[in-house]
């Protein structure tokens, strides 16, 4: 109990210190040690807690409520006045009918309220604290070198606000914290909007005239998600009266289908799912750590956790199956997508959404083997993500790009860092990696439950290699000769990248592990059975691993026994290894970029489909919940 | 057992594959009307191979391909000892990503854009593989190859469609025309050599046996379908071998849109359309 509220607090009090210190120096030897101090609380939570079942705590306090609901208005204050400011009607709007609601419900209906236990403890809590915890840490301690960078060098034209950035971050962790822990779903909504808030302050960091369009766009996408929200606790409580997730749950389908399907929009959204994808796709504004953290650890991971934990409730619902769809669909079009995008960060981003479509997918299917795979998916996904998109700002801050293109040579350029993004990207897709045996898992929870959505993960995975083998071939590609750069990378970035690059191999290795002392005891809270992986695959993923893990190796006969010769042009090579006599004479140099297929795989084309396809889907999941009785 | 099957398949893959290469090239001939080479040209072709010089452009570049070779036959491995289906899929598919791989490493023109095309085809068959993985799924109810190989009835029965648009793939998996789009066997293409552009000597040769290897493997694939009767299922195999000859002889190369476009609508009419059927004659 006292270690829930620690992490919860903790945070928010070294956030509220950031923000009033100026000092350079001090401020990063301070997000250090609260990094650190957040990681070991995660891990303390795991130490003490792996082995109980779930804990319930009822922590309740007239204060703690009270503060909430004032907090609440303070910010929806802040809000509002954002929206006036900027001239965002739509923001207004929103504002105003989610605090006019949550007020009159706060006054009117909350005495009758019986609330037993606040918050909570069980496995997929735990799992979510160490992605949280640790993930989140060592963004912010990146975060620290890197800001400083970006400021001094690269974006000088940017307002230096670092005591901000780092006040949001950690609230924002602190906020994450909450949603996992909260049983109370007023406490959930608390937090929830917190988060929302969290990330429109951080996206809208630059302060440009983008950053500040893409955070209101975001913020008002998540400004729906918090009236679905609402509207889900007023349904919640005129039905049935309670506002308690395991309550609610126990209820059965008949009686909550419907607030759990505006849960799941609400945490559709959050998750960027289509059709709302598009406020993930605008944050890529931000600084890197920003997305690094919307990406993996924070933001949509609220947004598929609300679901998974709903998903008892979905299991065999045609609104489950809805969901299931909007899900594939999004694993579908987002890998569809990325394959047009030349841009690194575009790439990472529609690939966040096609994974966490993935995740929603087996949520909506919600059988115990989805659920296995959703929560396996989640745990790689945001190690390898974030991994990525650290390493991707850091080669922005270096190359002052984040074409892919851009990237050619990056071996020679920045040996360490490019080993590094294909460590990340090969935990990304390729087997015997982590999202690779997740996909695995997901593909035959489809195959036993559906097969037709097996078509989804199908050609998603397809289209998935595709893009990230392409991205892996361009920084091997070395044309000429390049000098390192690398060096002007500080101590500070390198540690979390370091840290990140190993936990992507290393939980490959310990999934196992993982699997045994949290997930299957999760889902033996759930559905009383669980998965269990032969060991023969086990052995075989082993021995997959050691076979890619001793390639390094044979770089011992490096440029032994070879004769170097220059690339075949069908022409005449001249001058440099890359250039050659064309037509009439003229030296040219050669080029080779990689294919976009843009006119096949168009953003456009795809996105419209995706929004128009999952606006219907959404329809029929709410309208069959009401329905439903 | 297992492990004698495993070394039976490391020892006799690569004659049974040189015997197919030398097989291709004899009936090829003989309908161009040609004579054809004789049966051990294949490996007099790999044994010159090995004492060339190594010319690289790149000097890792033959790293790659050596790891291409070792996958190829960790595939063949896992195949042979039984194991599951999904695994040896994903197996396959990091030994052609070395495969690729390596002609990005080359850094020339030509590799560079085999890469590409080699990665279309990748995609083009990388769905109907898997498919026909879930369906054999859904008849057999288990994934293992050694169940599915036993299984008491004759799968092609369940899976016609799914055995066609195998069909279809196997000729991108050869990479034989009209999908040879990657790299080909005859020195005609306008993409010179395509992905092994910049590889001589002995890593031709292991990307040569490395290709042997990977058609036993893929032919074995096919085997699957028929698996019930092992004689009618090796008579199968051996016709749908001779098919893709007789297509390589008679149809030009394609574009990669086709290529793309053809190999995922035969994926998903026919595919998932057999196991749509499936699944309600299942239930």
């Amino acid at each position: 109990m006292q270690l829930l509220f620690f992490l919860i607090t903790f945070p928010l009090v070294i956030a509220a210190f950031l923000l009033v210190l100026k000092n350079d120096v001090l401020r990063g030897v301070i997000v250090r040690i609260a990094g650190f101090v957040i990681c070991l609380g995660s891990l303390a939570l795991l130490a003490t807690t792996f082995h109980r079942d779930i804990q319930y705590f009822a922590a309740s306090s007239l204060f703690v409520d009270k503060a909430m609901f004032y907090i609440e208005i303070i910010l929806a204050v802040y809000i509002f006045y954002a929206g006036i400011k900027y001239k965002r009607p739509l923001t207004v709007v929103l504002i105003f009918l989610q605090t006019v609601i949550m007020v009159c419900f706060e006054l009117f209906c909350r005495k009758g309220l019986v609330v037993d236990n606040n918050m909570f403890v069980d496995k997929l809590s735990i799992v979510m604290t160490l992605v949280i915890g640790i993930i989140g840490s060592l963004v912010a301690v990146f975060a620290i070198g890197y800001m400083r960078d970006y400021h001094a060098s690269y974006h000088k034209e940017v307002k230096d606000n670092r005591c901000f950035f780092f006040f949001v971050t950690f609230a924002f962790l602190s906020a994450m914290f909450g949603i996992v822990f909260s049983n109370n779903i007023l406490w959930l909504y608390f937090f929830w909007e917190l988060t929302t808030l969290a990330s429109f302050l951080l996206i809208g960091y630059k302060r440009t005239d983008e950053a500040r369009r893409n955070a209101f766009h975001a913020l008002e996408l998540n400004l729906i998600a918090g009236i679905a929200f609402v509207v889900a606790i007023v349904y919640l409580y005129f039905s049935a009266g309670v506002a308690e997730l395991d309550k609610m749950i126990a209820l059965g389908k008949a009686a909550v289908l419907l607030p759990v399907a505006l849960l799941c929009l609400s945490g559709l959204i959050k998750a960027a799912q289509f059709p709302f994808a598009s406020w993930l796709i605008g944050a890529m504004v931000a600084p890197a750590p920003v997305s690094a953290l919307l990406h993996s650890s924070t933001m949509v991971k609220a947004g598929v956790y609300i679901m998974l934990r709903l998903a008892m409730v979905l299991e065999g619902t045609l609104t489950g199956f809805m969901l299931a769809l909007i899900g594939g669909m999004t694993f579908l079009l987002g890998s569809f997508i990325a394959i047009s995008q030349s841009n690194s960060k575009g790439v990472l981003a529609y690939s966040t959404i096609a994974n966490l479509g993935l995740i929603v997918l087996c949520a909506g299917v919600a059988t115990y083997e989805a659920m296995w795979a959703a929560v396996l998916l989640i745990i790689f996904h945001a190690v390898a993500k974030s991994l990525l998109f650290l390493c991707v700002g850091a080669v922005d801050n270096q190359i002052h790009s984040t074409d892919i293109e851009d990237m050619s040579g990056l071996v020679v350029r920045m040996p360490r860092m490019s080993i590094m993004l294909e460590v990340g990207m090969a935990g990304m897709f390729l087997a015997p990696f982590g999202m690779l045996i997740s996909k695995w898992a997901a593909l035959k929870a489809m195959a036993d439950n559906n097969p037709l959505l097996v078509a989804f993960v199908v050609f998603g995975s397809s289209a998935m290699l595709f893009f990230w083998v392409r991205w892996i071939g361009k920084l091997i590609t070395v044309t000429g000769a390049q000098e390192n750069i690398e060096g002007r990378i500080g101590f500070t970035e390198w540690v979390p990248l370091y840290i990140l690059s190993f936990l992507t191999v290393g939980v490959c290795f310990f999934f196992p592990l993982v699997c045994k002392v949290l997930v299957e005891p999760f889902l033996i809270e759930m559905y009383g059975r669980t998965v269990l992986i032969g060991h023969d695959n086990i052995a075989i993923m082993v021995m997959m691993f050691a076979m890619v893990i001793l390639f390094p190796l044979s770089f011992i006969n490096y440029g032994k026994r070879v004769k170097v010769v220059d690339a075949y042009m069908s022409c005449a090579n001249v001058e440099t290894a890359t250039k050659y006599r064309g037509a009439a004479g003229a030296i040219r140099n050669m080029e080779m970029r990689n294919y976009y297929l843009e006119k096949y795989f168009g953003e456009k084309r795809f996105f419209a489909a995706g929004v128009v396809i999952s606006i219907i889907l959404i329809l029929m999941m709410l309208g069959y919940s009401v329905a439903w009785k | 057992m297992e492990i004698i099957s495993i070394i039976a398949f490391i020892i006799l893959a690569p004659f049974i594959g040189g015997m197919l290469a030398w097989l291709d090239r004899k009936i090829t001939a003989r309908m161009q009307g040609r004579v054809g080479p004789p049966v051990y040209q294949p490996f007099y072709d790999v044994l010159k191979l090995l004492q060339k010089e190594s010319l690289v452009v790149r000097r890792s570049q033959n790293f790659y391909m050596g790891f291409f070779l070792i996958a190829v036959i960790f595939t063949g491995a896992l195949f042979f000892a039984g194991e599951n289906i999904l695994l040896v899929i994903f197996a396959l598919t990091l030994a052609d990503i070395f495969f690729v791989l390596g002609a990005y490493k080359a850094s020339s023109p030509y590799s560079f854009a085999g890469t590409q095309r080699e990665l279309l085809q990748m995609m083009a068959y990388e769905p109907v593989m898997i498919l026909s993985a879930v369906g054999m799924y859904m008849v057999t109810k288990s994934f293992y190859i050694k169940e599915i190989v036993f299984f008491k009835s004759q799968l092609v029965f369940y899976l016609p469609g799914l055995l066609f648009a195998f069909l279809y793939v196997l000729a991108i998996k050869f990479r034989k025309s009209p999908f040879d789009l990657s790299t080909s066997h005859h020195a005609h293409q306008e993409l010179v050599k395509g992905v092994t552009t910049e590889f001589t000597g002995k890593t031709l040769a292991m990307i040569e046996v490395a290709h042997w290897y990977e058609s036993v493997i893929t032919l074995s694939f096919l085997y699957l379908f028929f698996g019930h009767n092992p004689v009618s299922a090796l008579a199968a195999v051996a016709a749908g071998f001779f098919l893709v000859i007789l297509i390589d002889n008679t149809f030009a190369r394609v574009r990669w849109q086709l290529v793309l476009m053809s190999s995922w609508a035969i994926a998903v009419v026919f595919g998932l359309g057999n196991i749509f059927i499936l699944f309600f004659i299942l239930k």
